[in-house]
Parts: structure tokens; C-alpha cells; sequence
């Protein structure tokens, strides 16, 4: 176990340091820092005092070096768009993104799990190739455009919920969050189950594909034959044994729905990291790009890392496997 | 062909089937035609690639000609509602250009990036895979270990990372012109590890068969083993990859451009018309977003639908 936390902390390094070089790389070299931050009658010699000041002349290894500190600090320097630090922009932004993603991943797990369990139990009922219609139709409409059909439904023609914005926020600490108003929960429903469906199809097919599966094995058909209720074979038996690939692929999920928020962030505009990320690169405003950059891996890096972990923990016969080698 | 079993009268059995008829008689053929969604969808993604390709020929207006579209004509509604214009099937968008004839202009674009990037994607991906399974050691390495950096990321934010960079290396005033082609490079990179991990896979079988030790012993230099005797046979699945991969692409794109950094409105794709649409669903003129859009996602219904009919057909293991 020892062995392999270790062995897996270092891959994710590893990962880190890469996406570190990228990033660094965008931020030395893609456009020059300088003249983004001085104006046109900026003399040659202020300029060159300015890059000596920056640490812009240092050889490049330094440079990183000095990066990765920097990085560590979250410090990501100051954004071309809008003269502030990025650290800020981000931070002022993290909530709304994260409360955003927790709401679509709940609401992807309760519509999911139960779907994908009835249809497994019956197969060929209507309902079930209902659910699994809406499901492939659910993969293959791009995100915007959920959104915009949403919006078009409940928020132009019924007039029932908000379609920009995230409503009134409450201050909770550096933390705004919309969960404590009614019109900040009115505001989160369109994008939640924007975000939220395609990761509902996909549990849902999961649930069922691993449910038909269990359900064929022999101790679901000895729990039969000791007449145990239907319900408690379903749900105590059957399910239980289906949500470790669940968890697992709710969890490594969970990074995806943070990014693809951007796009439900620019429907809804929903004021999030994703947005923001968004017009950073519409305005190549690169210490933006390369801070969301290194924030989303890290991201990544820690959910796969805790993910592998758990897998190890939850699943005895990886452990035996590892130890036979 | 026919002539030569001509002259064999003694054969019993019949004159070898041509190509066509041996097509008609394949597994896959009867497969194909067993399936009605798997036709239907065929037919449809047929109808959008004719509609795209003759789109100047088909389409009632020229939505790019500023000479035949009238700001008058704006924001016209579709055929059946009120205050509607008959020449306009679909109605009008804000600038007075015919939605219907936009949407085949549109479908052009989408296609053309979608194949495009596929076809790059598949280019790379296949060499890389090549290259690390036949070479393996530390080419090996370095190349699997990016593909699986990679792959811990969504593709959608590798490609906008990467259209984010490429618009900042190409500058302002060019941005435009190459749009096109650097949403083309962003979705082929963020697609090629699919590409590779299959291939490096089969590469990995194929490079220990004695055909390939024989090709060595003779002298032929690694790179000719590689593309003219190992490609062949580890190509099958690439076909089936690139067609999963190609709804996903037309997706990208789609998204990319709705999201303002992918093909401009001066020649827009589905995407950018469903964005343009956009500012007009509050005012009630729905219709300027809601067909380029159903357009996009019937279109790319139908690929998913053939590339899991293709799937299943050519490799039931490769679920």
C-alpha cells in the first residue's frame, strides 16, 4: 500500500511539473510580458529596466524555478484584461463554479443511479427504452445548445426560472454562495441540470450495464431461493455491488463537470472560473490561461490520485493482484 | 476477371463474385441493412454531406452574396407563422440572410472541420503510435506518458487551450483568416491519443510476428517495416475510432465556435449560427438559434449512431 501511494504521489508530480512547463511556457513565451504591461511611449532603456526587475533576463531554468515557487504561493502574477492579480480573480470566482459542479454532480447521482437501476431491473419495459432514447439524445446534444433549449422552455416561453446569473448571493467568509436564497437555488436550477446531464446518462448506462451484470450472478439467484424480498435483493444485494465502478467514475467525473462548466458558465452566464477562463482566451490574456491551467490539473491530479487510492482500499482483489508481481 | 474463370469450364462452381456483388453479400452489408436506424441515419448523414457540398448549388439564397440580402428582409419567421415570406423555408436571421440556406453554408463548415481534424488526429495519432510500439524503450515512454498526461484532461479543454495559444502565436489581425484552420489543429491535438493507444497496442502484437522479423532480416529500414507492413495491419481499428471521434469533433467545433473562439460569423459554422441565435431568443425571433441547432444535433445523432453500428459491425470485442 506504502509502495504504491508513493509510487502514484510521484506520477502525479510528475503530471504537475509537466503542466507546470506548459504553463510556463504560454507565460514566458506566448506573447512578451512586458508589453503588456507598458504603453506605447515607454522608452527601450524602461523597458529593459522593467524586464531586469521581473527577472526576465535570468536564465530560463531559474525562470521556472522561480515560477513553480511563485505557483506554489499562488502567485500567478497580474491579469492583462483587468490590472488586477489573477489569485484574486480566481478566488473571487472559485465558488461560484464549485457550488455549481457539487449541485450538477448530486443531481447526476440521484436522477442517475435510480434510472439506471430500474432500467437494468426492467429491460424491456417502454419506460426503460424511454430513459435510455432520452439518454443517447442526451449525449449527443452538445452542451450549449441544453442549455439554450432550457432557457428557451423555462426562462423565455414558461417564464418560470432566471436564465443569466446567479441570483442574490450571501457572503459566508471569503465564500458567496446561492444556496441560501430562494432566487440564488431559482438561478442554479437551468445550469445544474445543464451540467448535469450528460454525467446523468453516463451513470445511468453504468448502473445499468453493471446492475444486468450482477444480477445474473449466483449469490443475487441464492438470495432468491432464500425468498428474500425483491426490494432487499435489489437495493441491499444487487445495488451495493454495482457502485464501486460508480464511485469511481462519479469521482474522476467530478474533474470533468469543474471544466466543462465553462461552457454552462457562458449559456447561463454564470459568474465562474470558466467564464473567466472563457474570456481569457478570447483576449489571449495568458497569466489567466496559465493560472486556471495549473488550477484545473491540480484538480485532476488530487481527485485521480484520491480516486486510485480509494479503488485500492474499496477493491481487495487489486491488492492481491499488486502482490502477487 | 470474368474473362479468366471464362476459360476454365471445368469449375464447377460459379464465376468469382465481382466487387460489388461481394460487397452485397458481406456480413457487414446484411448488418447495415438488418438495422433500420443504422439506414436511417446513414441516409441523414448522407443528406447533410449533399446538402454541404453542392450548398451553393441547393441553397434558394446566397447568404454571403451582400448583394441579394435586404436588411428588410430581417428576422423574417419560418414558413406557417405569421408575417412569414415563402421564399424563406426557415425564416430569416438579423441581418435579413435566409436561415435554411445558412444552415447548408453552416453544415459545410462543420463537416470540413469535423473530417479534417479527424483525419489529422488519426494522421498523428497513428504515426506516434507506430513509432512508440515498433521503436518502444524510451520513445515509447516519453510518447505514452504525454498521451496519458493528455488524457487526463477533457478534450474540449485541451482544444480550447489550444486555440487560446495558437490565436495568441497568430496575432490580431490574422486571427480571423486563419480561424479555420487553427480550430482544425486544436481538435486534431486534442484528439490524436485515441489514435495512438490503439495503434502502439496492435503495434506491440504485430511487431514480434515472424513477417516482420523476416522484413528485418532482409535489411528493410524500420521506418519502410513500419508504414508499409505493420500499418496495414493494425489500421482496421483506426476507421472505427475515427468515426466515434467524428461526432465528437463536429461537437468540439460546434462548441468552440459558440463559445466565440472558433470559426468567425463572417463565415459561420452551425455553431457560430446557433451563437449568433443566441442574442435574439429573448426578442422571440427562436428560430435563428433552435434549427442551426437541431440541424447540429440530428447530424450528429446520426454519426454516433453509425459509428456505433460501425463499432459493433467491424469488432464486436471493441465495446
Amino acid at each position: 500500500m506504502l509502495a504504491f501511494t508513493i509510487r502514484r504521489l510521484l506520477q502525479a508530480v510528475v503530471v504537475m511539473l509537466v503542466v507546470a512547463l506548459i504553463s510556463f511556457t504560454l507565460f514566458r513565451f506566448v506573447g512578451d510580458p512586458v508589453n503588456q504591461m507598458v504603453g506605447v511611449e515607454t522608452t527601450p532603456e524602461q523597458r529593459e529596466a522593467l524586464r531586469e526587475r521581473l527577472g526576465l533576463n535570468d536564465p530560463v531554468l531559474v525562470q521556472f524555478g522561480r515560477f513553480i515557487t511563485k505557483a506554489a504561493q499562488f502567485d500567478f502574477g497580474t491579469s492583462y484584461q483587468f490590472r488586477q492579480p489573477v489569485a484574486e480573480l480566481i478566488g473571487r470566482r472559485l465558488p461560484a463554479t464549485l457550488e455549481l459542479s457539487f449541485v450538477s454532480a448530486v443531481l447526476a447521482l440521484l436522477v442517475g443511479i435510480p434510472m439506471g437501476v430500474y432500467t437494468g431491473l426492467h429491460r424491456d419495459s417502454w419506460l426503460s427504452k424511454l430513459f435510455l432514447s432520452i439518454s443517447l439524445i442526451g449525449i449527443s446534444l452538445p452542451t450549449f445548445f441544453i442549455g439554450i433549449l432550457l432557457i428557451f422552455i423555462f426562462a423565455v416561453t414558461l417564464q418560470w426560472l432566471p436564465s443569466f446569473g446567479r441570483g442574490e448571493v450571501v457572503q459566508v467568509g471569503w465564500w458567496s454562495t446561492g444556496l441560501l436564497t430562494w432566487s440564488g437555488i431559482k438561478a442554479l436550477i437551468l445550469p445544474a441540470i445543464t451540467l448535469g446531464l450528460f454525467q446523468m446518462t453516463l451513470i445511468m448506462r453504468l448502473v445499468r450495464s453493471e446492475m444486468l451484470e450482477v444480477i445474473r450472478t449466483d449469490y443475487i439467484k441464492f438470495a432468491r431461493a432464500r425468498g428474500l424480498r425483491e426490494r432487499t435483493i435489489n437495493f441491499r444485494h444487487a445495488l451495493k455491488n454495482t457502485l464501486v465502478p460508480v464511485i469511481t467514475i462519479t469521482g474522476l467525473q467530478l474533474g470533468s463537470i469543474i471544466a466543462f462548466a465553462i461552457i454552462t458558465e457562458t449559456v447561463f452566464q454564470w459568474p465562474g472560473m470558466g467564464l473567466l477562463f472563457l474570456q481569457a482566451v478570447q483576449n489571449v490574456d495568458i497569466p489567466i490561461m496559465a493560472a486556471y491551467l495549473m488550477l484545473i490539473a491540480f484538480l485532476f491530479v488530487t481527485i485521480n490520485l484520491i480516486v486510485d487510492l480509494l479503488y485500492f482500499r474499496v477493491d481487495p482483489r487489486l491488492r492481491v493482484e499488486r502482490a502477487a508481481h | 476477371m470474368t474473362t479468366v474463370t471464362d476459360k476454365t469450364p471445368d469449375r464447377q462452381e460459379p464465376a468469382a463474385p465481382g466487387r460489388i456483388a461481394r460487397v452485397l453479400d458481406s456480413d457487414i452489408f446484411h448488418s447495415f441493412w438488418r438495422s433500420k436506424v443504422t439506414v436511417l441515419s446513414a441516409f441523414i448523414t448522407l443528406l447533410f454531406i449533399i446538402g454541404a457540398a453542392f450548398a451553393p448549388w441547393l441553397a434558394p439564397h446566397n447568404p454571403f452574396d451582400l448583394a441579394t440580402i435586404s436588411i428588410l428582409d430581417a428576422r423574417l419567421p419560418p414558413i406557417g407563422m405569421e408575417y412569414h415570406d415563402p421564399s424563406y423555408l426557415l425564416g430569416t436571421d438579423d441581418q435579413g440572410r435566409d436561415v435554411f440556406s445558412g444552415i447548408l453554408y453552416g453544415a459545410r463548415i462543420s463537416l470540413a472541420v469535423g473530417f479534417l481534424s479527424v483525419v489529422f488526429a488519426a494522421i498523428v495519432g497513428v504515426l506516434l503510435g507506430l513509432i512508440a510500439g515498433y521503436v518502444g524503450g524510451k520513445v515509447d515512454a516519453i510518447i505514452m506518458r504525454i498521451a496519458e498526461v493528455q488524457l487526463t484532461f477533457p478534450a474540449i479543454l485541451i482544444a480550447l487551450l489550444v486555440d487560446g495559444v495558437a490565436r495568441a502565436l497568430v496575432g490580431n489581425l490574422d486571427r480571423e483568416r486563419y480561424a479555420f484552420w487553427i480550430l482544425v489543429f486544436s481538435i486534431a491535438l486534442s484528439f490524436w491519443v485515441q489514435f495512438a493507444r490503439t495503434v502502439r497496442g496492435s503495434t506491440l502484437v504485430e511487431r514480434n510476428k515472424e513477417y516482420v522479423q523476416a522484413a528485418r532480416l532482409i535489411g528493410i529500414p524500420p521506418f519502410l517495416i513500419m508504414i508499409r507492413h505493420v500499418l496495414p495491419n493494425v489500421i482496421g481499428p483506426v476507421l472505427v475510432i475515427a468515426t466515434i471521434n467524428l461526432g465528437l469533433a463536429i461537437i468540439t467545433e460546434a462548441t468552440l465556435s459558440f463559445l466565440g473562439v472558433g470559426i468567425p460569423p463572417t463565415q459561420p459554422s452551425l455553431g457560430t449560427l446557433v451563437r449568433i441565435g443566441n442574442d435574439f431568443l429573448f426578442s422571440g425571433e427562436w428560430w435563428i438559434a433552435m434549427f442551426p441547432g437541431c440541424a447540429l444535433a440530428i447530424l450528429v445523432l446520426a454519426v454516433n449512431l453509425l459509428g456505433d453500428w460501425l463499432r459493433d459491425a467491424l469488432n464486436p470485442k471493441l465495446r
